[in-house]
């Protein structure tokens, strides 16, 4: 990781996102399941007791009384860890939030394999897709500290049910405030331009796509590199674009390579009739392990180091 | 049954500030976990491995064994400590505890580590887990016995409610539920959390038969047991009043030490209590 970069929790940024909001939004409440020091939204209940509600370790519940919220006028955000805000109430999900078309958000920490010590059990590598399958669901993977709190505004701004992951780490500053200021949901981001590859990552693997950018620059090779904040709806027009315009697609991501960001973009690639080297860097259809963070990224194979390796592998093929 | 001796049950005594040791060590070396609920199952864990339920670590697999479920799976460490001490694994193994390619991972996992019998780590599965082993039991005409622990703050989950009415609807005389009654989750105490009490009133009214005791005392909980296992046609559920962070005094009933592993001054401070009291047992052998 990037040394020279500020180091800020994403999760930091979500909790004082909910203070700015509770400010503005009067309606704006917050729903808990024993975990408000974790996901940060302790901060929120401090400010606005009254507007935070601690549903105890009650996930289910808590997610079909947020759609209850919803259909009160209120913008309910419900908080845990990733596994236990999408697996575990699946159905509560998709009939009270996705089939009604509720405006829930439901924002969860704890996203992917960098849990790290807790183990399979509590690293997410499936929510992505479960939520991406759904109709009328958006789901957003922020990149760093700056874009998740731009993105927990835009979320209590835009109608319709939401859900975004971030991790447990801290992870590295990407972007000054000013940097965030036009980001919409639904549209990436160029964040370095180059013309031989393209690394098209989401939420914590836009930072070591943009170290490997600069180590694969070092040997002549220039990439481009598209934080894909938001994994649906997809910003197919930027993917057939740099599908065009580079010599082949990466995309990475903390989370299995079925039915994710990758997914999504080798759909696009293939109903467009794109054809252009491709490969999908993520878990690869297996529960990983407990173990350091940087160790499982290492085994695991998603960090700079093996983005580098990838892509130079990719180009001679 | 009749009380055990004095003797042995200064030895299991022993057993219990060893597991407590091995809990500390093994968090402090993983520089991550949860000290809180594990210190506080210890003496129930050691009642059942080392004197009530019929196992045997040599053949984990044994089709006749008692089965332990570990509901609150992130009270692995006590469970883990107690599995070696048991000879399922070899104690060094202990201190691999979350380590990357470990048989020890952060919460239980059944095909990883042997004497596990459930996978858990997501609260709330584990007792109708043990619904399921308790049925296939008395399908198989087998005399074994299903025991489960679960977290007070657990018992928040819808889940276990549906398998205390599976269980009581199915009179599963051979489940024995233990509830590791420490009034502390993650958020704070579980009457500000979400209401739990009257814990023992809620179990009644879902058709268990229960008994209330000193989760700490390990003549009080084999009784229970005992208790337990000759109540004919109803589920069993034992309400084991504890102290969070049994054992170490700046952690007892300190919420803090849910999910946080001790520094290195916490484990030594942590070890030197332990191990006075560890002294003053052996001087009472
Ligand atoms: C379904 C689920 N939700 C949330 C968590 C996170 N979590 C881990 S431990 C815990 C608190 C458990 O409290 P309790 O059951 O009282 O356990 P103990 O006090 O014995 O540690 C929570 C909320 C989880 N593991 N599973
Ligand atoms: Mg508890």
């Amino acid at each position: 990781m990037n040394s020279s970069k500020k180091m800020v929790n994403p999760r930091n940024a979500y909790g004082e996102a909910l203070v700015e909001l509770g400010g503005e939004y009067k309606n704006l409440v917050v729903l808990d399941a024993d975990l408000s020091k974790s996901t940060k939204t302790i901060m929120f209940a401090r400010k606005y007791p009254e507007r935070f509600f601690e549903m105890g370790i009650a996930e289910a519940n808590m997610i079909s009384a947020a759609a209850g919220f919803a259909s009160c006028g209120k913008i309910p955000f419900a908080s845990t860890f990733a596994v236990f805000a999408t697996g575990r109430v699946y159905d509560q999900i998709r009939m009270d939030i996705a089939y009604s078309n509720a405006n829930v958000k439901i924002f969860a920490t704890h996203g992917g394999i960098s849990v790290g010590k807790d183990g399979a059990s509590h690293q997410m590598i499936e929510d992505l897709a479960l939520m991406r399958v759904l109709p009328n669901m958006t789901v957003i993977a922020p990149s760093d500290a700056t874009q998740t709190k731009k993105i927990v505004h835009l979320m209590a701004e835009t109608y319709g049910p939401m859900y975004a992951r971030v991790g447990r780490a801290d992870a590295p500053l990407i972007y000054t405030t000013g940097d965030v200021e036009n980001i919409k949901i639904g549209k990436g981001i160029v964040v370095e331009d180059g013309a031989d590859i393209t690394f098209i990552a989401t939420g914590t693997m836009v930072e070591p796509a943009l170290e490997a950018r600069k180590n694969l620059l070092k040997q002549g090779i220039e990439a481009s590199v598209i934080d894909m904040h938001t994994v649906k709806p997809l910003d197919t027009s930027l993917v057939l674009k740099y599908a065009k315009q580079t010599n082949g697609i990466i995309t990475a991501e903390e989370h299995s390579v079925i039915g994710g960001l990758g997914a999504a973009v080798a759909e696009t690639l293939t109903e467009k009739n794109v054809s252009t080297k491709f490969l999908r860097m993520g878990i690869k259809d297996k529960f990983c392990e407990s173990g350091d963070p940087a160790d499982l990224l290492e085994k695991y194979e998603l960090n700079s180091k093996h983005m580098v390796r990838k892509a130079k592998k990719l180009l001679k093929k | 049954m009749k009380d055990l001796s004095e003797k042995k049950l200064r030895q299991l005594e022993l057993m219990a500030v060893k597991i407590r040791k091995h809990i500390i060590e093994m968090l402090y070396k993983a520089k991550s976990g949860h000290p809180g609920g594990s210190l506080s199952a210890v003496e129930a864990l050691v009642a059942l491995y080392f004197v009530h339920m019929r196992h045997n670590p040599k053949n984990p697999s044994d089709p006749d064994r008692d089965r332990f479920i570990l509901s609150k799976g992130h009270a692995a460490p006590a469970l883990y400590a107690v599995l070696a001490e048991c000879g399922y694994f070899p104690v060094e193994e202990l201190e691999k505890l979350r380590e990357i390619n470990s048989m020890l991972q952060g919460h239980p996992v059944c095909k990883c580590t042997p004497g596990v019998e459930a996978s858990t780590g997501s609260l709330g599965h584990g007792l109708s887990f043990a619904n399921g082993v308790a049925l296939a039991g008395r399908l198989d005409k087998k005399d074994y016995n299903v025991y489960v622990m679960l977290g007070d703050g657990e018992t928040d989950e819808g889940q276990v409610w549906e398998a205390a009415s599976v269980a009581s609807h199915y009179k599963l005389d051979n489940l024995v539920g233990m509830i590791d009654r420490n009034f502390l989750q993650i958020d704070g105490r579980t009457e500000d959390v979400l209401k739990l009490e009257s814990v023992r009133d809620r179990w009644t009214a879902f058709g268990w038969y229960t008994i209330e005791i000193d989760g700490h005392d390990i003549q009080e909980i084999l009784d229970a047991l005992n208790e337990a296992n000759s109540h004919k046609n109803q589920p069993t559920m034992i309400i084991l009043n504890t102290v969070k962070g049994k054992g170490v005094s700046f952690m007892e009933n300190n919420v803090d030490f849910h999910g946080v592993p001790p520094n290195e001054m916490e484990r030594n401070l942590a070890i030197e209590e332990l191990t006075l009291v560890e002294k003053k047992l052996e001087a009472m052998l």
